[in-house]
């Protein structure tokens, strides 16, 4: 181990599969909460049922007629997304905003729950199995074990979801960007900043609510699915409400209501997490520090990382991107 | 010529007797039976008012009178608990408020609720009405908004220069001061061509000389044919620019009339300062002098 090995664990986690994951979670929050001001906080259910569609309907329903191959199943994912933010939203967009807060976080545990008791949907196990064939067979990097960039070094699978992936976040942040420079994306902070307003100037915010939370939601959903994909497996443990805090981070970490926001704060969130871990690993293993021992490295780096996030809500409190005129202003 | 039209709106209010719930010659807003209660607490008891088209009508009366729930009720903001109102001769009975927009009814409110992290501009644009780029398919093909768009936004500029803003288009909304705001607030209610403006107490918070140019802006909006409802405590601004005023006090509408003729109704000055203001307080008349508490 050297500094050099730290590095390199440290940018191909910022830019690997997790980062991806909550990258695309964070989009869609950004959506959500940056632009509209919806308050949820269970964007995880979103993640969760990405993964679990392509779960079940990939290995439990394995050869149903209903589901004859993954993009069928992807399709049947982001519908049922949609599905969950009509459920979620509304009996809560016509109320005030900390009711959707408190029935999203709610609905994020109930779905984990819901698959962690069922056996059909997996059970405490979870389900493991071959969930992206045919996603796999159109690999279209040659035929070699490894792929070398620099010191970056992958499998044949890994580069070609790792480059699925990013392609995918470009697509989706052009579309973010396009949305939100038009009068449908003003009509979305105008929500943000007063409904009331809004709605007094002859525009129905139940719909553009909607419409955000769905859009958000199914955001949070392709993570879900890119997740099973890249994987091969889901485990209900790992859609903890955690989740959805670490996106919230990541989303004030790079800047609110920024395009770039998300992309920003989920590489800098990523690189310092694992950059931290390895690092103190390396002290560990060369003698420096000798008061910790290498399992107590995986809490500790959450303790720093959490020092710097408050540091920076000091220093920084706009976010790396953000416009601290913009926040300055009374929001109210 | 629309400031004839005004004109002929106000002359004809001088015919109307000055009684509660008097008919008018031609009336914009109609509302009948509006009632509005709060537990045991009946906030708004209004059995039928009428609100002159094209003049200048103030809503006014004593706090707690029920103005401004009415207003609430009127723009869809609240729900009445019984009664009927209708705009331009349609029914518009607990309508939702997005949609009183769109039929040309559009308010403004006591706490300017201008949208602090959006520019001047985009408060204004986000004002226009009917505009297709607020549909989400429509908002990626920008070839289907950009020319409503530029259109938008030179009306805008026009608005903004006659109320003096034009300087500050780029700017955050929530870096203007309180009375930009309100000015702000109104231009950009004008954005979607209303038939009625409903103003929600427009000078609170607002220095004299800005009250000033809050009055012409105001006339203006009349002159233009507009149709023109205020909430409103100051008394002298009341006087200065109402056509026909309407006295509130405990849900109730206890007066009507030209404004100096109202300020006059007995039934007013009773409201405001309590039916035995003028009195002593005790029969003997000296037991409020110095000394007597010690």
């Amino acid at each position: 181990m050297d500094m050099g090995f730290v590095l390199t664990q440290a940018i191909s986690q910022a830019i690997g599969v997790t980062a991806i994951i909550y990258l695309l979670a964070t989009m869609g929050l950004n959506i959500q909460f940056g632009y509209t001001g919806l308050l949820n906080f269970g964007q995880i259910a979103f993640v969760a049922i990405g993964s679990y569609a392509i779960g079940v309907f990939m290995v439990q329903w394995q050869g149903s007629a209903f589901v004859p191959n993954l993009w069928v199943a992807i399709l049947y994912a982001l519908l049922l997304s949609v599905l969950l933010a009509l459920i979620l939203g509304v009996p809560t967009l016509r109320l005030r905003a900390d009711y959707l807060a408190i029935v999203t976080i709610a609905a994020g545990e109930i779905i984990r729950l819901v698959f962690k008791s069922t056996d059909a949907l997996g059970g405490a196990q979870g389900i493991n199995g071959k969930m992206g064939e045919e996603f796999y067979a159109i690999n279209p990097f040659p035929q070699q074990d490894r792929f070398d960039f620099g010191p970056l070094s992958y499998t044949r699978n890994d580069v070609w979801v790792v480059t699925v992936g990013w392609v995918v976040i470009a697509l989706l942040l052009l579309l973010t960007w396009a949305l939100m420079r038009s009068p449908w994306g003003r009509v979305l902070k105008g929500i943000r900043e007063d409904e009331d307003a809004v709605r007094s100037l002859g525009k129905s915010t139940y719909l553009r609510k909607m419409q955000a939370l769905i859009l958000g939601g199914i955001f949070g959903t392709l993570g879900g699915i890119f997740w099973a994909v890249a994987k091969q497996s889901v485990q209900p443990d790992s859609f903890v409400p955690a989740f959805t805090f670490f996106c919230y981070t990541i989303l004030i970490l790079g800047g609110a209501a920024r395009v770039l926001g998300p992309v920003v704060g989920a590489l800098i969130f990523w690189f310092l997490l694992v950059f931290i871990e390895q690092f103190l690993l390396l002290l560990i293993d060369n003698g420096t520090i000798t008061f910790l021992e290498p399992t107590q490295v995986g809490p500790i780096r959450f303790i720093l990382v959490g020092i710097g996030l408050m540091l920076l809500m000091i220093f920084r409190p706009q976010g790396i991107l953000g416009d601290k005129k913009e926040l300055a202003l009374d929001a109210r | 010529m629309p400031g004839d039209i005004a004109a002929q709106a106000v002359s004809a209010l001088a015919t109307v007797a000055p009684e509660p719930g008097a008919a008018k010659p031609e009336p914009l807003l109609i509302a009948d039976g509006v009632n509005r209660h709060f537990g045991g607490l009946v906030a708004v008891d209004v059995t039928h008012v009428e609100i002159q088209k094209g003049a200048i009508t103030a809503l006014i009366g004593p706090n707690g009178a029920g103005k401004s729930t009415f207003f609430n009720v009127l723009s869809g903001f609240d729900k009445a608990d019984a009664g009927t109102w209708s705009f331009a001769g349609v029914t518009i009975t607990n309508t939702a408020p997005h949609r009183l927009a769109r039929k040309g009814m559009v308010r403004t409110f006591q706490l300017t609720k201008s949208l602090s992290r959006l520019t001047v501009m985009d408060n204004m644009l986000l004002g226009a009405g009917g505009q297709t780029g607020e549909s989400m398919v429509a908002s990626v093909f920008p070839f289907t908004w950009k020319a409503q768009e530029k259109k938008n936004r030179e009306r805008a500029l026009v608005l903004l220069e006659r109320f003096n803003l034009a300087a500050k288009a780029q700017d955050f909304a929530g870096s203007l001061s309180g009375g930009q705001r309100k000015l702000l607030e109104m231009a950009r209610a004008l954005m979607l061509e209303p038939e009625l403006v409903m103003l929600d107490e427009p000078m609170a918070g607002v220095n004299p000389a800005l009250k000033q140019s809050l009055l012409d802006h105001i006339r203006d909006i009349r002159e233009e044919g507009t149709t023109v409802v205020f909430v409103e405590h100051d008394m002298d601004m009341v006087r200065d620019v109402s056509d026909w005023v309407i006295v509130m006090a405990q849900g109730k509408i206890i007066a009507e009339g030209q404004p100096d003729a109202v300020m006059r109704d007995q039934r007013v000055i009773d409201a405001y300062l309590g039916a035995h203001h003028d009195q002593q307080l005790t029969a003997s008349g000296d037991s409020l002098t110095e000394g007597t508490s010690s």
